[in-house]
């Protein structure tokens, strides 16, 4: 689905990302899992086109992305959640998810509307409110529902459990593994390894901008050096 | 009380235009957070193009239909050529160039027009109304309903329609908007045309009343930026009181106090209003929750 070769990406002058090299395939969820600053987020930016890229190469379904501005790429079926949720604040919830489909050409947004709704029925009830005034929680299904509603092939999620109650955190990754069942692939950066590793098919460790280590999911959950340095053990 | 009403009459009419300068300055603003000093050359084109295609033979509306088209494509010229190849420069950066945009359009006009005052025919008739012991001109009344239906345009564009949504989305949030597939590219784009095009209307109506030439835009940029600041920077409904109010304020001290000072008052505006209260009168209310 996804591949990326040798991906550098700087801030200026500033190298953050040294030859990142990673797949994902098909159907699949992937976890990055790396500390605050290992480059997570802006492996995630490179990869929708809003951060610039230095070197290497991206490819979708073996096509090559590089020079893809931001919305052709979501249109050709990558959709981010980003970090920090960054709903549009003064527009409805009703707007945000409409805005979603932007890129479809098929007008049949009202069904996938209906889905969404049905999936998040919080969402529902507050369908006419400023998605400002939501709740974290709500904020994020808003985002995640957003970025459906351009029905994507790979879904990116940033942090998608950031500041959420624990509760909401179970809904969220429950959710994911739904989208999972319906064919969906997920590429998911997180700071919450272990529940994040434990839904993942394969793993990616990232420190200072390199991949450290890979394997599955459960494999990294048990092995030591990721057990101290993320899960706390 | 005849001579308060007249001032009030005359004061809202220049304040209407000084009102769509400041929705253009804010439309551009928000999508892009670019301060467009071209945008008073909008009016100045608006008027000129107008009263040039009449001169070639053209009747008023199909004259005032071509200047909106004319305009609306240097709007989108001033986007593709000038804006856009800068894209991620400074904001001072990109007002420089604004103001290049500005002195280029305005000499192109003294070349390729001329440079002297021009008048359009009022639209209904010269015949003042007299109401309460003021005259209101009939042109006053189409320059107050013009505006007022240009608004209304505006407002349903943005409210009604998901490209007006889209230009929204790409002000509250750019990169959220990129990553929703918002090509935000086009959407600043669409605003530049857009403010453009609410600019020449401006300049088409109030030309009966105000005469107009090579170089009307430069004032006209400077009081609708005031009118924006006055409003707070990047809310629409406060530009458009904002200039409403600029334009009661500037002929009120032209009428009560003297009318060499009246184009000081915007300036005084602008001073006052960023040492007092640097969000405008209506800026403090916007909400943003991360």
């Amino acid at each position: 689905m996804l591949a990326i070769d040798n991906l550098a990406s700087r801030y200026g002058r500033i190298e953050v990302l040294h030859g990142i090299s990673l797949n994902v395939r098909k159907g699949e969820i992937v976890t990055l899992v790396g500390s605050n600053g290992a480059g997570k987020s802006t492996l995630l930016r490179a990869i929708s086109g809003v951060q610039p890229v230095a070197s290497g190469t991206m490819r979708l379904e073996d096509k090559l992305i590089d020079r893809w501005r931001p919305h052709h790429r979501v249109a050709k079926g990558i959709a981010q959640v980003p970090e920090g949720r960054q709903v549009f604040a003064p527009l409805s919830v009703d707007e945000n998810l409409r805005l979603g489909g932007i890129v479809r050409r098929d007008g049949n947004i009202g069904a996938d509307l209906d889905e969404i709704y049905t999936m998040f029925p919080a969402l529902a009830e507050r369908r006419r409110n400023a998605a400002g005034t939501l709740s974290g929680g709500q904020q994020q299904m808003l985002a995640i529902g957003r970025a459906l509603m351009a029905r994507p092939k790979l879904l990116l999620l940033d942090e998608p459990s950031m500041g959420l109650a624990p509760v909401l955190v179970e809904q969220i990754f429950a959710t994911i593994e739904m989208l999972k069942t319906r064919g969906l692939t997920v590429l998911l950066v997180e700071q919450n390894a272990n529940v994040a590793l434990a839904i993942a098919d394969r793993g990616y460790v990232i420190e200072t901008g390199r991949i450290v280590m890979t394997g599955t999911g459960k494999e990294l959950l048990n092995n030591e050096r990721v057990r101290s340095a993320y899960l706390g053990m | 009380m005849a001579e308060l009403l007249q001032f009030t009459f005359s004061g809202l009419t220049v304040g209407a235009i000084y009102a769509l300068v400041a929705l253009g300055f804010t439309l551009i603003y928000n999508a892009s957070d670019v301060a467009n000093f071209a945008q008073g050359e909008f009016v100045m084109l608006g008027g000129m193009v107008t009263v040039f295609a009449m001169a070639a033979g053209l009747p008023i509306g199909f004259a005032a239909l071509v200047a909106i088209v004319f305009v609306a494509l240097v709007g989108l010229l001033l986007h593709r050529l000038a804006i856009e190849p800068a894209r991620g420069a400074s904001s001072v950066t990109l007002i420089i160039i604004t103001i290049g945009a500005s002195i280029f359009l305005r000499g192109m006009t003294a070349i390729l027009l001329d440079k002297n005052f021009h008048n359009l025919p009022p639209f209904f008739g010269s015949e003042p109304f007299v109401i309460g012991g003021a005259t209101l001109l009939p042109q006053s009344l189409v320059v107050l309903v013009g505006v007022a239906l240009v608004l209304l345009a505006v407002w349903l564009f943005m409210s009604r329609t998901l490209l007006g949504k889209s230009l929204l989305a790409t002000a509250a949030n750019r990169t959220a908007a990129q990553l929703t597939g918002i090509n935000t590219s086009a959407v600043i784009g669409m605003a530049f045309v857009i403010s453009a095009m609410i600019g020449a209307v401006g300049g088409i109506l109030v030309t009966p009343i105000t005469l107009t030439y090579y170089d009307a835009g430069t004032m006209l940029a400077l009081k609708g930026f005031a009118g924006a600041v006055l409003g707070g920077m990047g809310n629409p409904i406060g530009a458009v009181v904002g200039g409403l109010v600029l334009g009661l304020l500037e002929q009120f001290s032209a009428g009560y106090l003297s009318s060499q000072y009246k184009d000081a008052v915007a300036f005084i505006v602008i001073l006052l209003v960023l040492f007092t209260m640097p969000q405008g009168l209506f800026g403090a209310k916007t909400v943003e929750r991360v």
